[in-house]
């Protein structure tokens, strides 16, 4: 059980808020031709939550709280497996180049 | 407690994700920014599974597994055409692994569980399922597993919103009665029935913005398992996330002049369009043309701009443009291709399509840039657009597509329109362009009539004279 105190959570929110204005500042940067890749991209990446579903793991009551992290992590992991490989392989497209 | 090495692991991995949308702004950088990402979750990851022991590493194991033998066929195999369902799919798997996580979570602190966990954990579960379901519609539409029309009735935002209604309530209920256990397969079932019936009754064409808002729900629902699990990590890597999802829908909903509440809950695209645009298109009459009659057009061009839509996509003629492009620049003569922020179906997704088609990305030129240049094109080419290019969202104050920016196709000397059939675009909406004078429709399945379109130009051989 993980105890949060109110000095944590007024301390997280501000890490949220700055989380989400530096991220709305970099994402109007990204150019629109990459808009495809970059929702991949951020989609992968949200998929830290495996962090979440290792950390319950460690410990859980019942077999049915195990078998919902486990549940989770398979696909938390398939999404890590294949928003990365193919954000990479959408990039790619994007490097060639006509020889003129 | 997370240990304190890990802690100083996961600001590590919170660099290395910022850096990563950082190095996302330019095609130069990009790839870079895919690894940094990467990067950043490998050290999440395994400094997670350092700082706690997993006992039961048969499952972890069988788990990663699953996920790379799921992962790697999908990511290698899925076509650009069809990246975004891939998108709404895994839009699916991330919100129902948060959601079951909130769920794990909550029983795992029963019975002494306090308000604020118990409060965010029905919030974020509320948004998991709402957001599983949601996608799952959407992917079945992308997919063509059912219509992409809008599931319209009487009364459907009523329905779906006295769903979420209910949702919250249990919700509420949950947080002051934490050990209610009962409450929360009701909550879930509520959530999901919502994400369904909200998406459902969503078109085809507002996909773009759709599958932008999962995106953001997906990550705030990610951050909120953060805020339980006091993980910093979490925290950023979330709203990150939604803050992405969240601009590129503003981007999308701008694009059609629309507002959230409009793409959510207007249910445009619905409208049968038999009636009254018949007798209207009776009176007056499109001019139909043969690739032939395109080709002796072309080779008199000098600038051409290839306005493509999903209607291309879908026919698969993205190929086939571009060795139109390559045919009519070994001419002399220069092709552009102009692109409207929602054209195809996610953000972005016509520029990976043409990517994929061997386009060089420099052709590829967004609206507010392209627009000036269409008064001094000789020909616009529109391939599977249709509402992009009405010009009737500048003139027609009735129109429903008045005030949504599009492509200034008519302001070209000819405009070629490849159409498949006389019927009106998504929006329902009779497209002012067939009637102009300057405009030549062609009609048949794009792939097809532009192949002809390619083999006529290369009969006539040798390339323009310079004047």
């Amino acid at each position: 059980v993980v105890e949060v105190s109110q000095a944590d959570v007024v301390v997280n929110l501000l890490i949220f808020l700055m989380a989400s204005f530096l991220g709305t500042e970099l994402i109007r940067h990204v150019s629109r031709l990459l808009h495809t890749p970059l929702m991949s991209l951020t989609n992968a990446i949200s998929s830290v939550s495996i962090v979440a579903a290792l950390i319950v793991m460690v410990g859980p009551k019942n077999d049915f709280i195990l078998t919902l992290v486990t549940v989770a992590v398979a696909l938390a992991a398939t999404n890590i497996v294949s928003g990365f490989m193919i954000t990479d392989r959408i990039l790619r497209l994007f490097r060639r180049r006509q020889t003129k | 407690m997370t240990e304190l090495p890990a802690e100083y692991l996961y600001v590590l991995s919170i660099v290395l994700f910022i850096l990563s949308l950082r190095w996302m702004s330019e095609v130069k950088t990009s790839r870079l920014g895919n690894w940094s990402a990467t990067a950043g979750m490998a050290i999440a990851i395994l400094s997670t599974l350092v700082a706690f022991q997993i006992q039961r590493t048969d499952l972890l194991v069988g788990a990663a597994l699953v996920g790379t033998v799921l992962g790697t066929p999908i990511a290698l195999k899925v076509p650009m055409t069809a990246v975004p369902q891939r998108t709404a799919m895994s839009h699916a798997f991330g919100s129902l692994a948060v959601a079951l996580v909130g769920a794990a979570e909550y029983y795992q602190d029963l019975p002494k569980i306090n308000l604020f966990t118990v409060s965010v954990l029905s919030a974020e579960m509320i948004l998991g399922f709402l957001t599983f379901t949601g996608s799952c519609v959407a992917f079945a539409k992308l997919q063509g597993l059912i219509p992409g029309r809008p599931f319209v009735y009487r009364g459907r935002n009523v329905v779906s919103l006295s769903t979420l209604g209910a949702a919250v309530a249990m919700g509420v209920y949950l947080a002051l009665n934490p050990t209610q256990e009962f409450v929360l397969p009701i909550m879930a079932g509520l959530a999901l029935l919502f994400g369904l019936l909200l998406v459902l009754a969503i078109g085809g064409a507002d996909m773009p913005t759709v599958i932008a808002i999962l995106n953001s729900y997906a990550g705030i629902s990610a951050a909120a398992l953060g805020f339980v699990l006091d993980n910093k990590v979490l925290i950023v890597a979330g709203a990150l996330d939604g803050s992405s999802g969240f601009i590129l829908a503003v981007i999308m909903s701008k694009a059609m002049n629309r507002s959230f509440a409009n793409v959510l809950f207007g249910g445009v695209g619905s409208r049968i369009t038999a009636g009254t645009t018949g007798t209207a298109q009776a009176a007056r009459s499109v001019q139909a043309y043969t690739p032939e009659d395109v080709a002796t057009v072309l080779e008199d061009a000098r600038s051409v701009i290839v306005v493509p839509g999903y209607g291309m996509a879908v026919a698969q003629a993205q190929h086939v443009v571009k060795e139109l492009a390559d045919v009519l620049q070994r001419r002399g003569i220069d092709v552009k291709y102009a692109i409207h922020p929602v054209a195809g179906r996610m953000p972005g997704h016509m520029n990976v399509v043409l990517a994929d088609a061997q386009v060089p990305y420099e052709q590829l030129w967004e609206m507010d840039r392209v627009n000036p240049l269409f008064p001094e094109a000789d020909v616009a080419i529109v391939v599977g657009a249709n509402d992009v290019t009405n010009p009737a969202a500048r003139t027609k104050a009735d129109s429903p597509l008045y005030g949504m920016p599009i492509l200034d196709v008519d302001k070209a000397r000819t405009v070629v329109f490849f159409k498949r059939s006389t019927r009106p675009g998504f929006s329902g909406v009779d497209n002012e362009l067939f009637y102009l004078p300057n405009t030549m429709m062609v009609f048949g399945d794009a792939k097809e009539v532009l192949t002809e379109l390619v083999a006529s130009l290369k009969r006539r051989g040798g390339s323009r004279q310079k004047v």
